[in-house]
């Protein structure tokens, strides 16, 4: 079933959407990463073989005309934490944790009766909440990029048809021209959703006005940073809403040829768009000829040989072309000679997938989203201490506060926020006092961090922020490329002086060090990984000097994480002289006479926290 | 493009350069830097080049477009800090033995330690060393002084088109290495030695093979006889401050008798017998039509690559050893009935300007008398330190001349030193017309010149021949794969491995800049123009080997293996 002109396309379109009318009912089972991880395939497995035996199973491709349900695969229905997650409509039910036992009654109440299984409901105090809109995680969203992730079955292209998919590409082939397309993004004040935030619709005019036969689209779907998965989602999500951007992408600055470069520890990711380009290519939508347009554009998948780096432009380039990844000078830019020599058009996944809304929707409303200088949305992935960890999207300029507070419902285990680390290892991190910060590309500019890819890392009261700057900058320095001095020896040596410092081995002088180190690699280093390499170290000694002063003073960790400096001593008052934590200790640094004090002899004790547990009095403390 | 910019201040005109370093080096500013250099593509790794516009930006002066009206400072505070703080850094991690250092003294890493003054390094040193790789017998590659400039990863594969060198690992765990990881002889590495005249530290030098010349020098029961090649000459001045290009082969002589050799010979003389041989050879090919394009033999790290790269191609590559190869068979023969009467063993040195002819020295199909033909390979640097070791003072030295019955050559013989000058010497002895105006015309008909890629079209007995001259593998690759494609024809291929022919191999003194290469071609030029004797073959020491010892041994000269099939 191919379509060569608009008029196919529609018919196509119509006859999706009549049978997914058909299916009256449907249940999307997460089928995101941590979904998976939780055992979603399974249920899915269940759900469909339970509903076939009952002889209810409805294909979307099937033109059937019998009425059913569909049982689907769908992305990452963002609340990863309660996961494994399950939506059935039309109803908008939404169930969490849901197990493989769960199946059979969610068949029989649900599917058969219509009614909700409260006992898999989201629970807001007393309230059970039966539809996302009513969880305050989903109703503080404007879901736009992730909008249909989690809501399509994001293996079938019928789907995204059948729900406005692939008109954007239609109307941008057939009643715009290149200037138009690059014009409209211009307008909309697109922003790079990479981390940069540099201006797509700039970007794309400069690979337009290129004079090259020969020219690319890239798509970065190399999603590096610790704890970040909004790529991936999107990616294994809606993967045709990456691949439409780049279709009309391609259009817009006359290249034939896109590549996504995928992290190879997305395996979903590269099965999903492996699939979704096999069917784009088989209906027409890919190949020669697009909808009769004269227009042709193909996209190949590779997979990343496994370094952030490749997140850089030009290493990502050059590792598409098998070279090693490693950022190379600029001049020349990638819009003028990126991948294989040739001007390339760049862009992140994110990106790529607004694209299609803006095309549809036009730039002026795209940009009665979020604040003038940064229109749209972004996605994040909250993760740390906060009671909702997942995937969330919310306009550009929203407050940290709602996004932690409202969305994130807060610091979990009723602790206290410390901070929140933002923009992967290359941010920095973000306290208190920026509760009302908005979260926009300049607004974070201007206190050291940047939006980065999106990660949002909550961080409670008992995190060591000398520890998280260590974690970060082991990270970068694992991770360097080993191309540029500054980057390849400088973050060896504050990885170096941070490891001691949580060992117990600083000194005041390391402090100045570290800043001159930071100073130095900030300055000269080649690429933005290594230019950024420096931040989590500079915005922790700036926030939370006093902690690192009490490490490298003192002498002691003040949340008590790095245990080679602290110790523990039993509390004569309270020893019962049972000598259970004598019996516990596997280093036999404990010794007494029992019915009289233990005492731990220092020397000997490994700190690995084991008397604590065992005794019942809470006589050990940790000093 | 064109215009000016200002430079600490002061005003400069640009023309052309494509980055400010070359404008900034330009304005008398020496501007620190490893991984630069004008032959290479840039890398933008060392940051030593930073600059610092008029609003505090800094930028790496290598990698930036210099602009009409540009404001740059070289030298601010925050400059120096940094570089300082790069030097450390590097310092910090290297094997700071330098004492002991092959390369101290001529080590880019220490000139630019004492330049800025470093007096601390303030990290602890890696105590984790890495094993040095001296298994090859040109090079020895030691990575704990590697400062990962990257210049040898380049130079491998952007010039020689071997890529035998390249990175691996990541972050700190950085380090450049071959394939695998395995020892370098034991991979495509063609001993060129290129790698090792970029290399700012001692992490590539070359195998020294200095003590093992001392010993057989200092052996009551050694005859120790050198032969020193064309391009030894032109640039071994070099290391004793005399202009590049100086022609001092009498000096060497000299200095040679008194380390202790017992003769001393010019291997022109060999090259005498290659042309003889060769054009032969050439001659044979046109007339039957086969085995063309004939490609020279004499480079050996070209001889390697084609065995490696192009098996295919081996036919068609001339059966004549090298000169070097050619003369150490001639001597063990001509000297063996006396120095087995003397009960001594004759030892054969060659000063070479060339790394990769100590491999070639070393090649088990090249051991006509039951030995190494050639026992030793020295090199141009080599030689020097031992000139030095030794006190002599090299500058002061008496001219003297080599010793008979080998000790005439002709300038053709001296020309085997440049590019180029292996196809003008067969031309000269193959082209009939012997008057000084056709000696004019060969040297204008194209095989001359720094360009790396030379044609050029001489008539021969009435039939046209075209002739390519090529230096640098990469270069040589390129056309070897036009000749295949049938892009080009030619009935000649000269190949030398070095960028600039032997002037500019691997044991030459570094650093080897254009300029430099330039000059020393210009010796052997003039070492060719102050020659008496032109052309191959009326060197008399040629004739009478011919009548002599050559009569019926003519197997002597060439490659066993292709000798049995034809």
């Amino acid at each position: 079933m191919k379509v060569n002109n608009i008029e196919q396309f529609e018919k196509v379109a119509v006859a999706a959407r009549k049978a997914l009318e058909n299916q009256e009912k449907r249940v999307f089972v997460c089928c995101g990463t941590g979904c998976v991880a939780a055992g979603s395939f399974g249920i899915y497995e269940e759900l469909k073989r339970l509903v076939a035996e009952k002889g209810l199973l409805v294909d979307v491709v099937l033109e059937a005309e019998e009425k059913g349900i569909g049982i689907k695969k769908s992305g990452c229905q963002g609340l990863c934490q309660l996961g494994p997650l399950v939506r059935v409509e039309p109803f908008d039910y939404q169930y969490f944790r849901v197990d493989k036992q769960d199946c059979v009654e969610i068949i029989e109440k649900t599917l058969l009766q219509n009614q909700p299984v409260e006992r898999l409901m989201y629970q807001s105090g007393s309230r059970v909440c039966h539809t996302p809109v009513e969880i305050p995680f989903y109703s503080e969203q404007t879901r736009l990029v992730l909008g249909q992730c989690g809501q399509i079955d994001c293996e079938n292209i019928m789907e995204y048809i059948a729900k406005g998919g692939y008109t954007a590409a239609g109307k941008a082939l057939l009643q715009m021209t290149p200037e138009q397309i690059c014009d409209e993004i211009s307008k909309s004040n697109l922003r790079g959703r990479g981390g940069g935030g540099y201006p797509a619709g700039r970007k794309w005019s400069q690979v337009l006005a290129q004079n090259s036969e020969v020219k690319y689209v890239v798509c970065n779907g190399d999603e590096g940073d610790p704890g970040a998965f909004m790529d991936g989602s999107v990616m294994d999500g809606n993967p045709h809403s990456v691949l439409e951007g780049m279709i009309i992408a391609g259009y817009a600055c006359k290249a034939s040829e896109g590549y996504i470069y995928v992290r190879a520890e997305y395996p979903l990711s590269v099965a999903r768009l492996q699939l979704a380009v096999e069917q784009a290519r088989e209906i027409g939508l890919l190949g020669e000829n697009i909808l009769g347009s004269g227009f042709s554009f193909d996209i190949k998948i590779n997979k990343g040989a496994g370094a952030f780096v490749c997140g850089e432009s030009s290493a990502l380039t050059q590792s598409i072309e098998g070279e090693r990844g490693m950022p190379r000078v600029k001049p020349p830019r990638t819009v003028e000679q990126g991948l294989w020599g040739k001007p390339t058009m760049l862009n992140n996944v994110e990106t790529f997938a607004n694209v299609p809304h803006i095309i549809l929707k036009g730039a002026q409303w795209y940009r009665s989203i979020g604040p003038e200088n940064s229109p749209g949305t972004k996605a994040f992935a909250i993760t740390g201490n906060v009671n909702n960890t997942g995937l969330i999207e919310v306009p550009m300029g929203t407050l940290l506060k709602e996004v932690i507070f409202d969305i994130g419902g807060g610091i979990n285990d009723g602790k206290k926020f410390k901070a929140v680390q933002i923009g992967g290892p290359s941010g920095g991190c973000l306290t208190e006092t920026h509760m009302e910060l908005p979260l926009d590309f300049d607004s974070l500019k201007k206190v050291g961090a940047m939006i980065g890819s999106g990660g949002l890392v909550v961080m409670d009261e008992d995190t060591c922020m000398v520890e998280v700057a260590r974690f970060f900058m082991n990270f970068t320095q694992k991770e360097s490329c080993g191309k540029c001095v500054p980057c390849r020896e400088g973050t060896k040596r504050m990885l170096e002086i941070l490891e001691g410092i949580v060992a117990g081995k600083g000194s005041l002088e390391d402090l100045d060090m570290l800043e001159e180190l930071a100073d130095t690699i900030s300055s000269t280093a080649l690429c933005g990984l290594g230019k950024t390499a420096p931040s989590p170290v500079i915005s922790t000694l700036k926030y939370f000097r006093d902690e690192y002063l009490a490490h490298v003073v003192q002498k002691k960790c003040p949340t008590r994480n790095c245990k080679s400096l602290s110790s523990f001593v039993i509390n004569e008052a309270l020893c019962k002289g049972c000598s259970k934590c004598a019996k516990a200790c596997p280093a036999t640094a404990i010794t007494g006479k029992v019915k009289e004090a233990f005492v731990i002899n220092n020397r000997k004790c490994i700190k690995c926290g084991a008397c604590v547990e065992a005794c019942p009095f809470s006589a050990v403390e940790e000093v | 493009m064109k215009g000016s910019m200002l430079i600490d201040g002061q005003r400069v005109d640009f023309n052309g350069e494509k980055h400010i370093l070359e404008v900034i080096r330009k304005a008398g500013i020496d501007l620190p830097t490893f991984c630069y250099h004008s032959e290479l593509s840039i890398y933008g790794a060392c940051r030593m080049c930073m600059v610092e516009d008029k609003w505090g930006g800094i930028m790496a002066s290598c990698s930036t477009v210099p602009k009409d009206g540009m404001e740059i400072y070289t030298n601010t505070q925050k400059l120096k800090k940094h570089r300082k703080m790069i030097l450390e850094l590097i310092l910090a991690n290297h094997d700071r033995d330098c004492t002991v250092c092959e390369k101290t003294g001529r080590c880019i890493l220490q000139e630019l330690a004492i330049r800025f003054g470093i007096k601390k390094v303030r990290f602890d040193k890696d105590e984790k060393e890495l094993p040095v790789d001296n298994s090859s017998v040109s090079i020895v590659r030691n990575p704990n002084k590697c400062i990962l400039c990257g210049d040898c990863v380049r130079m491998c594969n952007e010039v020689q088109g071997v890529g035998a060198l390249d990175f691996a690992y990541r972050g700190a765990k950085m380090q450049v290495t071959t394939a695998f990881n395995r020892p370098i002889s034991n991979v495509n590495c063609v001993n060129c030695g290129q790698c090792r005249t970029v290399c700012p530290t001692g992490a590539l030098v070359i195998k020294r093979d200095i003590d093992n010349a001392w010993e057989v020098l200092n052996d009551k029961n050694k005859f120790v006889i050198a032969q020193i090649a064309p391009a030894v000459r032109v640039a071994i001045g070099e290391e004793f401050g005399l202009e590049p290009g100086s022609v001092t082969m009498g000096k060497i002589v000299a200095a040679l008798r008194r380390m202790g050799f017992n003769q001393v010979y010019d291997t022109s003389m060999a090259a005498d017998l290659t042309v003889m041989e060769e054009s032969r050879e050439f001659a044979g090919c046109l007339q039957k039509g086969e085995r063309l394009p004939l490609f020279t033999s004499c480079c050996p790290a070209w001889f390697k690559y084609a065995e490696q790269k192009f098996p295919e191609l081996m036919e068609q590559v001339s059966t004549c050893l090298s000169p070097q190869q050619m003369f150490g068979a001639v001597i063990k023969e001509h000297f063996k009935t006396d120095r087995e009467a003397e009960g001594r063993e004759t030892v054969v040195i060659s000063i070479m300007p060339c790394t990769a002819k100590k491999y070639e020295a070393a090649r088990p199909e090249n051991r006509n008398s039951g030995t190494r033909d050639v026992d030793m390979v020295i090199t141009t640097q080599e030689l020097a330190m031992m000139i030095k070791e030794n006190g002599i003072m090299f500058n002061e030295l008496e001219e003297e001349a080599v010793d008979m019955p080998f000790g005439l050559s002709s300038g053709a013989g001296v020309l085997f030193g440049a590019s180029g000058g292996v196809a003008e010497a067969v031309l000269r002895h193959l082209c009939s017309d012997k008057t000084i105006g056709s000696l004019k015309n060969l040297a204008f008909a194209g095989t001359r010149g720094m360009e790396g890629v030379k044609e050029a079209e001489i008539e021969l007995d009435g039939r046209k021949v075209t002739i390519a001259v090529v230096h640098g593998l990469k270069n040589a690759e390129a056309l070897v794969k036009m000749i295949k494609a049938g892009e080009k024809q030619y009935d000649f291929v000269e190949v030398m491995a070095c960028p600039g022919g032997c002037i500019g191999g691997a044991g030459q003194p570094v650093p080897q800049s254009a300029h430099i290469k330039k000059q020393r071609t210009k010796g052997i030029y003039n070492a060719d123009s102050g020659s008496t004797i032109k052309r191959s073959e009326e060197n008399p020491t040629i004739i009478a080997l011919y009548e002599g010892i050559l009569k019926d041994k003519h197997e002597l000269l060439h490659r066993h293996e292709l000798n049995k099939e034809s």
